[in-house]
């Protein structure tokens, strides 16, 4: 079948078996190796996308049900050569040890930001729950996400500003709120 | 894993659905949000010759207000039935268990209606529909049919749908202004029930005067635990009367043993969530 789908900003048509999973369309036809492939059984979220702007296990979408729809992969999250607000946290509060779980905590930490944009500890573990981590114990991504909310609070100017400056660098209010999609 | 080759459609009416299952014969398989089939076709427990995907049909989706009952479209995803204003005041009880199924990525996805029609008993949503009397509303060749929750439910992973029909809507009877609460049970996160109770009760001057409870995991099917409802009318409700009316949660029931847990430990857990259910619910 012949699917359209919009990736990261860019229209992709292409021929695919209707067995093809979204995953798989992404990093083997289109390159986008960012998002990895964790387990077999959909538990591990790894394969984190949005799809039409919602985080899906693209391991359990087919890709011609993405066909005329906008995907975001975490390689679609820069902005000019900025990294998006919670990839800088990811990195600010050593979120990651091997990194094989980052890509989809990072599209799942902005879906849970887009719906609740200060969530408390047991929130963000909550807005987690489809994502294992097998090194770091969640102690540092719970961090990060925490940290990557205050840094995008729309308006939280005085709040941000106490904060250490190093933390500020980088901080791109166009991304306030959402994934940029 | 890459599942097996099938062909696929993608209706847009319930009509040409109805007929594309007709035309697949015995092996097309239907597709409501896919979190339960995908991985199923990708460990190749399942290989269907084609696949009918429902993700088109809009006029499947939504809740609405029915006067004396809601109809809720069985392609509504979980995450729509979370945030609904209208499940919120007349459905608590959908909604709680609805929070608790899988993970924020498979409710963007998992439908009411898929889970219902996938019938897995250790699914969240079967022991709430079951107690809350829904009537699932079914599209066959042959026009519709509507089939009450008791009747609907048959065997694992087994619903009174015929091959050929659909669920397209579940109606599901107003209970506003009761308490509810779904307690569960499981190890770890986004694991599968191993045993969780639906309770919602109406409490009127310190007496409960109407309570529906039901259990999930506790047989092949959901189970109303009929004995806690009927120990628990007419009583204040007070933590003694609960912890007795709790005492019953496993009659009738016919729990199953697994690696999570055996029949013995499941019943325990049923009288002791049951407990823990409508003490809640009594104070929501």
């Amino acid at each position: 079948m012949r699917i359209t789908v919009t990736v990261d900003g860019v229209d992709y048509s292409d021929e695919v078996e209707p067995r093809t999973l979204l995953v798989h369309h992404l990093r083997e036809r289109l390159g986008k190796t960012g998002t990895v492939v964790g387990c077999d059984t959909s538990n591990c979220g790894a394969c984190t996308v949005h799809l039409d702007g919602h985080s899906v296990k693209s391991c359990a979408v087919l890709a011609v049900q993405a066909d005329g729809r906008e995907v975001t992969t975490v390689e679609g999250l820069a902005r000019e050569g900025r990294l998006h607000p919670v990839q800088q946290a990811f990195h600010r509060n050593h979120a990651l040890q091997c990194g094989f779980c980052t890509p989809g905590m990072i599209m799942q930490a902005i879906d849970l930001l887009a719906d609740n944009p200060d969530p408390d500890e047991d929130e963000v573990r909550h807005g987690l729950e489809g994502n294992l981590c097998r090194c770091t114990g969640y102690q540092n991504i719970v961090r990060a996400v925490r940290d990557a909310a205050r840094q995008m609070r729309p308006g939280a100017g005085p709040d941000a500003e106490r904060v250490d400056e190093a933390k500020l660098v980088g901080r791109t209010p166009t991304h306030t709120g959402g994934g940029g999609e | 894993m890459i599942p097996a080759a099938f062909d696929y459609v993608a209706p847009t009416t319930v009509d040409e659905a109805v007929r594309a299952l007709a035309a697949g014969g015995e092996d097309a398989k239907v597709m409501a949000g896919g979190q339960s089939l995908i991985p199923v076709l990708r460990m190749r427990l399942a290989a269907p010759t084609l696949v009918v995907d429902l993700s088109g049909l809009t006029e499947l989706t939504g809740v609405h207000d029915d006067g004396d009952s809601l109809r809720i479209g069985a392609m509504t995803t979980h995450y729509e039935v979370q945030r609904d204003p209208l499940v919120r005041e007349h459905a608590g009880l959908l909604r709680l268990a609805t929070d608790t199924v899988a993970d924020p990525q498979v409710r963007h996805r998992g439908t009411f209606g898929g889970s219902l029609a996938h019938a897995d008993p250790a699914g969240d949503l079967l022991a709430p529909a079951l107690a809350l009397d829904a009537v699932m509303v079914c599209a066959g060749p042959s026009g519709t049919r509507e089939v009450p929750a008791a009747e609907f439910f048959v065997d694992y992973f087994t619903t009174a749908l015929a091959p050929d029909e659909l669920l397209t809507h579940v109606k599901v009877p107003k209970l506003t202004g009761w308490g509810a609460h779904y307690e569960k049970f499981n190890r770890v996160a986004q694991a599968w029930s191993i045993v969780a109770v639906a309770a919602a009760v109406r409490v009127s001057g310190g007496r409960i005067t109407a309570a529906r409870v039901g259990l999930t995991n506790m047989a092949s099917t959901p189970v109303r635990a009929r004995a806690v409802e009927e120990a628990l009318v007419g009583q204040e409700a007070t933590a003694e009367a609960i912890t007795a009316a709790a005492t019953r949660a496993a009659e009738g029931a016919d729990p199953p043993t697994d690696n999570n847990a055996d029949a013995e430990y499941r019943s325990h857990l049923a009288r002791v969530l049951t407990e823990r259910a409508v003490t809640a619910a009594v104070s929501a």
